[in-house]
């Protein structure tokens, strides 16, 4: 990390409410470092899981929503599960990168959340997954065009990809629920 | 005995032959499944990394749906399997969020290995099966999602699970006593993020190997195409083919390892029907 000063009393305070709301108790780290100790990502990340959950405690929000930790981060949730204070760290990453995506922080790690978009628009568009619209989506967006062809045309000979999309009947649900309407955006 | 079935876009999609065996074993214990009618996608693990109000909605829609049906509810996919559970987490938790009403109580999500390793099915394996996987050594890879958050999972032994061993000793497999079972094999970041990917699977295969694998065996679609296909990047020609766990009883009750089913990987898979040539005693010596 670079030496700026850090101090809870430049804290950001609606961000650490908003923590608090999602029942992720920052406060109680004691810097044990079983979470950095078990992420299977770390040697990839600019801060280590353990200053993630530090900097959330003195409110840092801009510092961790400009990381590439936060898109990184697999969600393989080792980090929360071994806590021993019980800190809900799975659930401040996903705090973390929502926040980003809501307040336009240009991404570290732009390939990520570009990839996690195709993917919902795949799913608001059909209701399921649709592998090679997805794909092809992806590539686009990303202009990642030659990466893993070899590959795609090995699933698509093994029959794993359908180049049909598998809508539901349920679409109007589903535009429901991405919507942008609910409660939850309030918390 | 009657559940719902969710397969999930994976058992849909590149995951087509894990969603046959399911149904095959199932069939042939006596499981009777029932699809859940117009089931949506889960939203793993896009929708609950980026918007947390979409990441609940989506798989709670699938469970009004089940909640219909009325049966507990059972999930090959282990990401699927994780968010269900972690949306009903929630609506029993903090309800007021949600607004809805009449959820049953005792409805039960059901990961596929907690259900197959029961004590009453597994009997019921090694009593139908008709041939036996005798010697071969096979690395049980949990992955993530099937077992975290134990608060969400429910699951008790989650750094130290046993359903996967206790299904290929059924089979007559012997599962390898190894280092990466619960690691993680980098999930969805795989596509934007490929050399992450090479990383860790790359480490998941050679702790596999070290143990003496001859095969890996998982319950997770993900992780079998992640752990399958990011070996094809890696410097060694030496692949580990990653069974399911219910492809590895399929072919034990079928008697044989069909040719069709061999064909889906995207690695050599030929060590399983290897190893019922090898040992043609199968049934007829331990009967």
């Amino acid at each position: 990390m670079s030496n700026t000063t850090i101090s809870p009393q430049q804290g950001n305070k609606k961000f650490l409410q908003k923590l608090e709301d999602r029942g992720v108790d920052v406060q109680a780290c004691y810097q044990c470092g079983r979470c950095s100790a078990g992420c299977p990502i770390t040697e990839f990340f600019d801060l280590t899981t353990m200053e993630v959950v530090r900097l959330a405690a003195y409110g840092m929000e801009e510092k961790l929503l400009e990381s590439k930790a936060i898109w990184l981060c697999a969600a393989c949730e080792t980090c929360a599960t071994r806590c021993p204070n019980d800190i809900d760290i799975a659930v401040l990453m996903d705090v973390l990168r929502e926040l980003a995506l809501r307040k336009g922080v240009t991404p570290a790690e732009p390939r990520i959340p570009t990839f996690h978009q195709c993917f919902l628009g795949s799913i608001e568009h059909w209701g399921r997954a649709f592998e090679v619209g997805l794909i092809a989506g992806y590539k686009m967006r990303s202009g990642d065009f030659t990466g893993d062809m070899k590959l795609g045309m090995k699933m698509f000979s093994k029959g794993k990809l359908s180049l049909k999309p598998h809508p539901i009947k349920g679409k109007a649900e589903i535009k429901q629920i991405f919507s942008g309407k609910g409660k939850e955006y309030e918390r | 005995m009657k559940l719902s079935y969710y397969p999930g876009c994976s058992l849909h999609g590149t995951a087509l032959d894990y969603d046959r065996s399911v149904q095959e074993v199932c069939g042939a214990l006596g499981i009777e499944l029932v699809e859940i009618p117009d089931w949506n996608c889960c939203g793993a693990s896009s929708a609950h990394m980026t918007n947390h109000q979409i990441g609940m909605r989506l798989p709670l829609r699938n469970l009004l749906l089940a909640a219909e049906l009325g049966h507990d509810v059972l999930v090959p996919c282990a990401a699927c399997f994780q968010r269900l559970k972690a949306a009903e987490r929630s609506l029993k938790e903090e309800p007021e969020y949600w607004d809805i009403e009449g959820y049953p109580e005792d409805l039960n999500i059901i990961h596929i290995s907690s259900l197959l390793a029961e004590d009453r099915l597994i009997d019921k394996i090694r009593e139908q099966s008709q041939v036996r996987f005798d010697g071969l050594k096979l690395a049980c890879y949990y992955g993530c999602l099937s077992l975290r958050h134990p608060k969400i999972t429910g699951v008790i032994n989650y750094e130290q699970p046993r359903t996967l061993e206790a299904i290929v000793e059924s089979v007559g497999g012997q599962p390898v006593s190894w280092s990466h079972r619960t690691e993680c094999c980098s999930g969805s970041l795989t596509m934007a993020r490929p050399d992450i990917a090479r990383k860790l699977v790359g480490d998941i295969v050679e702790a596999a190997k070290r143990a003496g694998a001859d095969g890996m065996v998982t319950d997770c679609p993900m992780c079998q195409a992640n752990v399958e296909s990011r070996q094809l990047d890696l410097a060694s020609t030496d692949y580990l083919p990653v069974f399911f766990g219910t492809e590895l009883i399929s072919a034990a009750l079928n008697g044989h390892y069909p040719a069709k089913q061999k064909k889906v990987h995207l690695v050599d898979a030929s060590v399983l029907d290897e190893v019922l040539t090898r040992a043609p005693q199968n049934r007829e010596e331990t009967v």
